[in-house]
């Protein structure tokens, strides 16, 4: 046999498609081991198949969209109305006839010209803008401050504020939770935010790479290949031997269902994924991310959380005005966050799905000498979605009183997170965040 | 304590008990399972050829070639040459005066091209950090003094410091030869040459506390994480120690005391008083029953089998009492020699019940040792670094760039859904050279099994003709376990694809081993 042939990626999903079905079938009969029949229970649950789990908001999605290297929030949403934005930024300033302006309600503010797309969906109502949002004493290391937006926790240390809301809602019983992927990042790793004690999020940058390489050497490696992944454990001995595992199960039965569940959402994942959007995105890299989740949201996946970053923002040189690299990135985000509630809404799923935009740090307010900006301190978040509170949120922070030339956080991040898990996720916001945060209410009344 | 232990066994003392627990081996009991095991753990497994000398050698002689290092041909760890130790310099007076007159007279333009030069520089230096990435990776690959390795990555991820914290890849090099230089020597000696580490220095901003306004992040970690565990110090010790580490910082790539900076006042730390500096600090944290206790636990963890997280061989009720004793036996050791290494390792490598069957298969190769192991066992050609590299970032453990100062949980936290998939791709490229999602022309470095096959069939002269014992000998070889079921599929694989002398049959075989779940035990 060779080992270097290359079977068609179709063929691989119908067979991969027939075997789960029969993976399911076997969870009837007396014969299948007790971990091949929890995993078909899991596998019907995460395929929709089970009625929705007591005490989880129904069928809500968060998706968290990271802007990494710090998005200069005075270029994004611009106070064209202060001439002490002129005066900071000589040069890379938005010149005021090309402002998108908010109208009324919000004189003097309007959205970077690049952000076309906001500015459509914003006029419909679909956009939040949460001015001013920070922490106390900021932190201007890229690594620190992103961890504290992380954790939501100003010392940056403990585990993420999105894996301890899986962890509290959604962990169950191991058989529960194979297969469900309550959390899902597109990226090569799980960002810390996802990771909790207890659920493990699922990453991916590439669905077609979320998969053992070997069937891509040759067919007749698969089928064995799935007989080996779907058997008991080898090794059941006694759980509490000699060595006092705390552990419920073994180190090898561990790995036996992890290596299931990855084979159950790999399946559950790609075939989503293969699926034609119903709209065209755009050809950039979010685009195609986002269109990825619009893909899994509507193949009815369990999941109920989405991560997805864009970097690129830490524009310290000729981050250009109205045109250039910033006002790039910024038609990158609008353009793919339109293109996906515009499929969401053709599928009918826009309702279901909040998503947030956040940077770990705005810029400072004056420019640079290499017209660029230098890491600042608070900056604008962004709500999408029919349900999100539409219109600007909060006043923008002034231009006059600075802190050692930064501008000064009006609303807590913390009060943000505490407004989607409360009003959004309908969870109590300080089992998670660990303490009582002002909530900001982030969902349309009613 | 004493109710702990004697609800179990009320006639012997917990000496007695921890003696017993740590028992030796019987000498007729080492074989090719046993050689295996121990090269797996004491290293990054060996290769049929290499577990049968084991083997042959017996317990006592493999483990003192680990331990004694210095008979191997591998104690010089000089980098190459083209890593320098200047990329990072500090300025000179005259960069220094350039800039400062530069920034006086607003000379933004002369700014802009001193601020490009110190990018370029830090360009530099993280492609420096990348070849010395290489280069630890090769000697992990290489070494035939796998444990002073092994141990170099387990302070690693002990007194875990991250470049990209620090940018100074010269420093983490230097931390990294302190590392393999104290690899098997003496923990005491490396917690007095830890806070004259720039890296860490650095990394713990120690080089900017100051006295009247110390910085408390490296005191803190030598008890929390170094040395004691939460729980065996107050924050007044914190407080204090800090105040003893002032003045400890560092000039280019030497260590510097700075006496103007160092605070010599009274200080009270860990029941010891007096002007306390540094090393005092340290002798105070060793004086602590609770420090070898500590270490113990760690290396218990790092070879032997888990340990519930906040583990405490005193007081936690999860291990049971056979571990306890077991790892208060290490912690005496440990006292015993003042900290030497090498006694307690030669005492765990030793024991009974290092090789018991609940120890074996119990841990979860770290990313390093499977990648490093799997070239090491199967011989696999070691392909491109770079791309390892990439690999061991994606499955969670990049050298120099541990996540945090507390360095890799390790178990479990190793996998995933996606590490998981990335571990078997990560075999699989060892063995074909083929990449996920990548098309590439058959690459020239091709695979073969037949020194693996032809060692295996001196365990079995029947490897060498018959598929079902093949199978037989791979799985214990590469799993050391043989699952029956899996046994009878991967024999009727060999069997179906050429028998026991198909190259490409007998690679696909393991390559179908290496994607099992238990692959990742060790």
């Amino acid at each position: 046999m060779s080992l270097h042939n290359n079977p068609s990626e179709a063929k691989a999903y119908t067979r991969r498609a027939f075997t789960l079905g029969s993976l399911a079938l076997a969870s009837a009969s007396v014969v299948a081991p007790a971990f091949l029949q929890r995993s078909a229970v899991a596998l019907e649950a995460a395929m929709g198949g089970r009625g929705s789990t007591p005490g989880v908001p129904e069928d809500r999605v968060l998706v968290v969209l990271q802007l990494s290297g710090g998005n200069d929030g005075l270029n994004t949403v611009v106070p064209f109305g202060e001439a002490g934005y002129y005066n900071a930024r000589p040069r890379i300033a938005v010149p005021e006839r090309e402002v998108l302006r908010f109208g009324r309600g919000a004189d003097g503010l309007g959205l970077h010209p690049r952000l076309a797309d906001v500015k459509a969906m914003y006029d419909d109502g679909l956009v939040g803008v949460i001015q001013g949002v920070g922490y106390p004493n900021p932190n201007r290391s890229h690594f620190k401050s992103m961890d504290i937006w992380h954790t939501a926790n100003t010392n940056a240390t403990g585990t993420g504020w999105l894996g301890r809301y899986v962890d509290n809602e959604c962990a169950g019983s191991p058989e529960e939770d194979a297969g469900r992927a309550p959390s899902v990042a597109i990226g090569r790793t799980a960002p810390l935010a996802m990771q909790g004690r207890q659920v493990q999020p699922v990453a991916f940058e590439n669905a077609n790479l979320f998969r053992w390489l070997g069937e891509d050497l040759h067919d007749a490696l698969a089928e064995p290949h799935q007989r080996l992944a779907e058997r008991a454990p080898v090794r059941d001995h006694a759980h509490a031997d000699g060595h006092g595992h705390h552990h419920a199960e073994t180190t090898a039965d561990f790995l036996v269902r992890t290596a299931l569940d990855a084979r159950i959402s790999s399946d559950l994942i790609r075939n989503a994924v293969a699926q034609r959007p119903l709209v065209e995105y755009p050809r950039t890299r979010l685009a195609q991310q986002m269109s990825m989740i619009a893909s899994m949201i509507r193949a009815g996946l369990k999941t109920r959380v989405y991560y997805v970053s864009l970097g690129g923002f830490d524009t310290h040189a000729q981050q250009g005005g109205a045109q250039g690299r910033h006002g790039q990135l910024l038609a990158e985000f609008g353009g793919a966050v339109r293109a996906f509630y515009n499929d969401l809404k053709a599928q009918g799923n826009d309702t279901r799905v909040l998503t947030v935009s956040f940077s770990e740090f705005g810029r400072r307010v004056g420019q640079n000498a290499s017209n660029g900006t230098d890491h600042g301190t608070a900056a604008p978040m962004f709500l999408f979605g029919p349900m999100a509170r539409a219109g600007v949120i909060g006043e923008h922070p002034s231009l006059r009183d600075l802190e050692d030339g930064d501008l000064k956080h009006l609303i807590d991040f913390r009060s943000v997170y505490a407004g989607v898990l409360e009003r959004w996720m309908r969870t109590d916001s300080r089992e998670v965040l660990g303490r009582s945060f002002r909530v900001l209410p982030v969902t349309r009344r009613g | 304590m004493s109710r702990l232990w004697s609800d179990v066994t009320p006639r012997t003392s917990p000496q007695a008990r921890a003696r017993a627990a740590i028992a030796p081996l019987d000498p007729g009991a080492f074989g090719p399972d046993e050689a295996r095991h121990l090269l797996l753990r004491v290293g990054f497994g060996g290769s049929p050829v290499q577990v049968r000398l084991v083997a042959e050698w017996g317990l006592d002689r493999a483990i003192e070639y680990f331990l004694n290092p210095g008979e191997a041909n591998f104690r010089d760890d000089t980098p190459p040459r083209e890593i320098r130790d200047s990329v990072m310099a500090e300025p000179n007076p005259e960069q220094r005066q350039a800039y400062r007159r530069a920034a006086a007279r607003g000379d933004e333009d002369a700014l802009a091209r001193l601020r490009a030069m110190i990018q370029e520089r830090q360009r530099e230096d993280r492609q420096q950090a990348r070849a010395i990435q290489r280069w630890w990776l090769t000697r992990m690959i290489e070494s035939p003094a796998a444990l002073q390795e092994k141990m170099t990555l387990f302070w690693h991820g002990h007194f875990a410091t991250n470049y990209r914290a620090i940018e100074n890849s010269w420093h983490m090099l230097m931390q990294n030869r302190l590392f393999r230089a104290h690899a098997l020597g003496s923990f005491a000696e490396l917690m007095h040459a830890i806070i004259r580490d720039p890296a860490m220095l650095a990394y713990l901003d120690n080089h900017r506390s100051r006295r009247g306004n110390p910085n408390e992040n490296l005191a803190r970690e030598l008890m929390e994480l170094f040395a004691l565990g939460v729980g065996n110090y107050t924050e007044r010790d914190i407080r204090e120690g800090a105040r003893a580490l002032t003045g400890y910082t560092f000039n280019n790539n030497e260590f510097t005391f700075n006496p103007r900076q160092h605070d010599r006042g009274s200080k009270q730390i860990l029941g010891a008083r007096g002007n306390l500096d540094g090393d005092a600090f340290v002798r105070a944290i060793l004086a602590q029953r609770s420090c070898a206790s500590f270490i113990a636990a760690k290396l218990y963890r790092f070879f032997v089998a888990p340990l519930p997280e906040h583990w405490d061989d005193r007081r936690d009720p999860g291990a049971t009492p056979e571990v306890r004793a077991y790892v208060h036996a290490m912690a005496d050791t440990l006292r015993r020699s003042r900290y030497q290494l090498a006694p307690v390792l030669r005492e765990v490598f030793r024991s009974a019940h290092f090789y018991a069957d609940e120890a074996r298969g119990e841990l979860i190769k770290s990313p390093a040792e499977l990648l490093v192991g799997s070239i090491r066992q199967l011989l696999t050609p070691t392909r491109d670094l770079n791309t390892l590299l990439d690999a061991m970032d994606l499955m969670g453990q990049n050298p120099l760039f541990p996540p945090s100062v507390a360095g890799w949980p390790g178990g479990r936290w190793w996998i995933n859904t996606n590490t998981l998939f990335t571990r078997q791709n990560a075999a699989a490229y060892l063995l074909t050279g083929r990449l996920a999602g990548q098309r590439q022309p058959r690459p020239a470095d091709s695979y073969d099994p037949a020194p693996i096959v032809q060692t295996l069939a001196r365990e079995d002269e029947r490897a060498a003709r018959e598929p079902e014992a093949l199978a037989d000998q791979l799985l214990r070889f590469m799993l050391g376990r043989r699952p029956p079921e899996a046994a009878a599929t991967i024999a009727s694989f060999i069997a179906e694809h050429g028998g026991v002398r198909n190259a490409q049959g007998v690679t696909g075989a393991i390559l179908l081993i290496t994607a099992m779940p238990e692959y990742q035990l060790c």
